[in-house]
């Protein structure tokens, strides 16, 4: 019944496009991701959110770019240059987080230890 | 400061940046350039047939440039990071790993998976494709030897590290040419356009599957120190 009411009442209206919903969903992800960046104290969490909101703002960048003139290869070349970066910043922030746990570090921050 | 207030401002902070982008979403302009139409008129001068190809390696090659230069520079840091003692702390997981299935598997499945990176990267010069998922495919090859337990982690030195560079140095050098001709940086001459992309593209294939399989093979061992750790992060 909900779902009728979603198709009905935003998906019919010319204003609800297919792209807007992906940017207003990378854009969700992205406060959903802030709220676990600022929120988390355990740093695999804060690495995992912050991979996270990248992907939210890769989804807006693709999302908005299909416009009526058809899928618009700069945003998507852009973005997949984007994903390569964010994986090996990833990669990075893990190994370093890795590092710092075999040399005797925990998996909080001095400051968020109680 | 406490948990209670934090999650409180975290929460408004998150709140507040979906309510801001929202309305940036709402109310973005409609570009007035036509980018599709731009990368379409030109496609016949890149050299490849694929409008994602062309912009990665024609239009907007310094960002692949720039790109190469930071795995180049994450692996780096991995090298640099990686324990010396770890080739010792990894042989220990292997031992349970051989199995004579698990070998079988890879002896079959590995060849195919590299087989299909090699397809990717060819079809990325006329269709969704290229170096970056080719590349990918074979790293992911590599892990999975790796985690089947081939002590593939014990060659790597000298010639790792020069495959690791290839990508970056190739592209620099072909990126160069222009120069001796007079032209700026990056631009390809027009006759060899489509090999030159494809060679770059090559290269960069076996530098980003090294990278990416380094940066999973040379992680440090955060398993081997747990024992001389308290108890109390044991339990976390």
């Amino acid at each position: 019944m909900t779902t009728e009411l979603f198709t009905t009442e935003l998906f019919a209206t010319e204003l609800f496009t297919t792209e807007l919903w992906f940017a207003l969903i990378g854009a969700l992800i992205i406060g959903i991701s802030t709220i676990g960046f600022f929120g988390a104290t355990h740093i695999l969490k804060r690495i995992m959110a912050f991979n996270l909101m990248g992907s939210g703002v890769f989804l807006i960048m693709v999302g908005l770019a299909q416009h009526d003139r058809g899928v618009d290869p700069v945003p998507q070349a852009l973005v997949l240059t984007g994903i390569v970066v964010a994986v090996s910043a990833t990669a990075l922030a893990l190994i370093i987080f890795r590092r710092y746990i075999a040399s005797g570090g925990q998996s909080k921050l001095p400051e968020h230890r109680s | 400061m406490n948990t209670q207030l934090r999650l409180t401002l975290a929460s408004v902070a998150g709140v507040a940046l979906f309510a801001l982008l929202t309305l940036a979403i709402w109310y973005h302009p409609t570009s007035t350039v036509d980018l599709p139409q731009l990368v379409a008129n030109s496609l016949a001068e890149t050299g490849t047939e694929h409008p994602i190809t062309a912009v990665l390696l024609n239009f907007r090659s310094y960002d692949t440039l720039l790109e190469v230069a930071v795995l180049l520079v994450a692996v780096v840091i991995t090298l640099a990071l990686a324990q010396q003692d770890s080739n010792e702390a990894l042989s220990s997981l292997e031992q349970p790993a051989r199995d004579s299935l698990v070998i079988a598997l890879t002896r079959r499945l590995v060849p195919l998976v590299v087989l299909v990176g090699v397809y990717v990267l060819w079809a990325g010069s006329y269709q969704p494709g290229g170096a970056f998922q080719a590349g990918a495919l074979i790293a992911a090859a590599g892990v999975l030897l790796r985690l089947a337990g081939w002590p593939i982690h014990q060659r790597a030195n000298l010639l790792l590290r020069v495959g690791l560079t290839l990508g970056l140095v190739v592209f620099i050098m072909i990126a160069s040419i222009a120069l001796v001709s007079g032209q700026p940086f990056l631009t390809y001459p027009e006759r060899w356009a489509g090999e030159l992309i494809f060679a770059i593209e090559t290269v960069l294939t076996l530098s980003i599957a090294l990278t990416l399989l380094s940066l999973f093979l040379f992680s440090p061992e955060a398993l081997s120190s747990q024992s001389r750790k308290p108890s109390k992060e044991k339990a976390q």
